[in-house]
C-alpha cells in the first residue's frame, strides 16, 4: 500500500532489515491488520487480502501460526452473552487466511469456570480449524477447582510439571510456560523453581541466532501489578533467555494488544475472543468492560505471527474480529 | 466495727446469687441466632477488607461481581469452592485469632478475619 522512503533501516541489529524504530513504526500498523514486509531495506505495508504474493516469500518454508486467547468459554454476562459465536468468528477468520497456519497457539483462560462442558465445547468448535494443531496452556479460570486436574487430563499430554513444554518448527524454538498456578497471596503470576530451573536446561544447547517464542497466560513484563497484570519471577527467565538474538514473548489475560520492545525481546499481548477489559487504571478494576453491542467485535481479535525464511525477527499483526480482509 | 453474718444469711445470699446467673458465662435467650457478619465481594475487592467478630460467628461472602472469585486461607484452615456472580459461601470462626485470606484466581485480592 503505502512506500516509505523515510523508513530506511539505520542500524540493523538482526541482520533482517528491521531496526527498532522501524520496528515500532510497523507495530503502530500491527493494529489495522495490516502486514509489514521488508523490501530492499524499507518497509512496506500491506493491507492483509490485497497481496497475494508477498516479497521474499518461499512458500512452505515460512513459518507462520496464530494466537488466540481468553474464550472463556461458559462466561455469559453482558460485556459478551454469546462468547461461543465470537470463539466461531475467530475460527472462521483463521481459516479464511490464504495460506494455513502451521499451528494455533491458545494463550489459556480456554474456559471460564473450569467446567467439564466448557472445555467440550471448545475442543469440538477449535476442530473446525483448518490450521495445524493446537498447543495450549492454561489460564487461572482453566485451574479453579482441581488444581488444573482437567486441564491436564486434555492438553497437558507430553508436558512437564503444571503443564510446561517446548517443541521446535522450522527452527524457530517454542516455550509454553505456566504461571497461573499456586499463587501466593497479594502476588502477581509465577513460575516457580521447578519451571525455571527446567527453561534454563531447555535453553542449553541451542545457538544464540535461534529465534525464540515464549508463550505464557500473564504477561511476563510489568505491564500493570495493580490489577496482577505481571509475573513476579520473570526476570528469572528472561535472564536466561538474554543471550538470544531473537525473542518473541506471547500473552493473553489482558484482553487487549499491548506490546513492549526490550533489546532482543518483543513482549506482546493479544485480544481475547471474549470480552474486552480496560486498560491499565482506567477502571476501577480489570474485570470485563462492556462496549456497545455493535462495537464488541471491534475489540476482539485474533494474531498473526509469521517469521520470513533467512529473518530472526518474527511479525506480530493483531486483527479485529470485525476486520474486513483476511490474508 | 464488727459485723457477723449469721449462717443463714450468707446461705440465702449464695442461694440468690446462683440463682440470678451472676457467673462468667453469659446468658442466652432461648433461640436466639449466633452472630453473622457480612464481606461483599465486589470490583475484584473484599468489603470490608479487614472485619473483627467473635468468636462462634459466621461469616458470610457474597460475590456480586462479574468474575469468579474465592477464598483460601494460606494456612490451609478454609478455602471456599469457586464463588460465581451472587454465589454465596458462609464460615465459621469457632477459635479466636488472626486469619488472612486471599483469592487463588487473583491473588492481589486479600481480606482478613481478626476472631477475637
Amino acid at each position: 500500500m503505502a512506500e516509505k522512503p523515510k523508513d530506511v533501516i539505520v542500524h540493523d541489529h538482526n541482520r533482517d532489515g528491521v531496526d527498532r524504530r522501524g520496528f515500532l513504526t510497523c507495530m503502530a500498523w500491527a493494529g489495522t491488520g495490516l502486514l509489514c514486509v521488508m523490501k530492499g531495506g524499507v518497509l512496506e505495508s500491506i493491507a492483509m487480502g490485497s497481496a497475494p504474493e508477498r516479497a521474499g516469500r518461499a512458500k512452505g518454508s515460512e513459518l507462520a501460526f496464530v494466537q488466540i486467547s481468553d474464550s472463556h468459554m461458559g462466561f455469559n454476562k453482558a460485556a459478551n452473552p454469546d462468547v461461543a459465536a465470537t470463539l466461531q468468528v475467530a475460527i472462521d477468520r483463521i481459516n479464511a487466511l490464504s495460506v494455513a497456519p502451521d499451528f494455533v497457539l491458545h494463550t489459556g483462560d480456554i474456559t471460564h469456570l473450569s467446567k467439564t462442558q466448557e472445555f467440550d465445547t471448545v475442543e469440538q468448535m477449535l476442530k473446525g480449524l483448518r490450521a495445524g494443531p493446537v498447543h495450549f496452556v492454561p489460564g487461572e479460570h482453566d485451574v479453579l477447582s482441581d488444581n488444573g486436574a482437567e486441564y491436564h487430563s486434555r492438553f497437558g499430554k507430553g508436558s512437564l510439571g503444571n503443564g510446561w513444554y517446548s517443541f521446535d518448527q522450522k527452527g524457530v524454538h517454542f516455550l509454553g510456560l505456566v504461571n497461573v498456578m499456586d499463587l501466593k497471596a497479594g502476588g502477581l503470576g509465577q513460575l516457580g523453581h521447578e519451571q525455571l530451573a527446567w527453561l534454563e536446561n531447555d535453553l542449553r544447547g541451542l545457538k544464540s541466532s535461534t529465534p525464540i517464542v515464549v508463550f505464557a497466560h500473564i504477561p511476563l513484563w510489568s505491564v500493570y501489578p495493580e490489577w496482577g497484570w505481571g509475573t513476579d519471577d520473570a526476570a528469572q527467565a528472561l535472564g536466561h533467555l538474554k543471550r538470544f538474538g531473537s525473542v518473541t514473548v506471547l500473552n493473553g489475560h489482558i484482553h487487549q494488544t499491548l506490546q513492549k520492545v526490550e533489546g532482543n525481546v518483543t513482549f506482546h499481548t493479544a485480544m481475547s475472543t471474549a470480552f474486552p477489559q480496560p486498560a491499565p487504571g482506567t477502571a476501577p478494576s480489570p474485570g470485563p468492560m462492556l462496549v456497545p453491542a455493535g462495537r464488541l467485535r471491534s475489540v476482539l481479535g485474533v494474531t498473526d505471527v509469521k517469521l520470513a525464511k533467512g529473518s530472526h525477527a518474527l511479525a506480530v499483526v493483531d486483527s479485529t474480529l470485525d476486520s474486513t480482509s483476511a490474508s | 466495727m464488727r459485723r457477723i453474718f449469721p449462717p443463714s444469711v450468707v446461705l440465702i445470699s449464695l442461694a440468690l446469687l446462683l440463682l440470678t446467673g451472676q457467673t462468667s458465662r453469659p446468658v442466652r435467650a432461648a433461640g436466639e441466632q449466633p452472630s453473622k457478619a457480612a464481606v461483599t465481594i465486589d470490583n475484584f475487592n473484599f468489603t470490608p477488607s479487614t472485619i473483627t467478630v467473635s468468636a462462634g460467628t459466621t461469616v458470610v461472602w457474597t460475590n456480586e461481581d462479574d468474575v469468579p472469585h474465592n477464598v483460601t486461607n494460606p494456612d490451609k484452615e478454609f478455602k471456599s469452592p469457586t464463588l460465581d456472580t451472587d454465589d454465596k459461601w458462609a464460615y465459621t470462626f469457632k477459635k479466636p485469632g488472626t486469619y488472612e485470606y486471599y483469592c487463588t484466581i487473583h491473588p492481589k485480592m486479600t481480606g482478613r478475619v481478626v476472631v477475637e
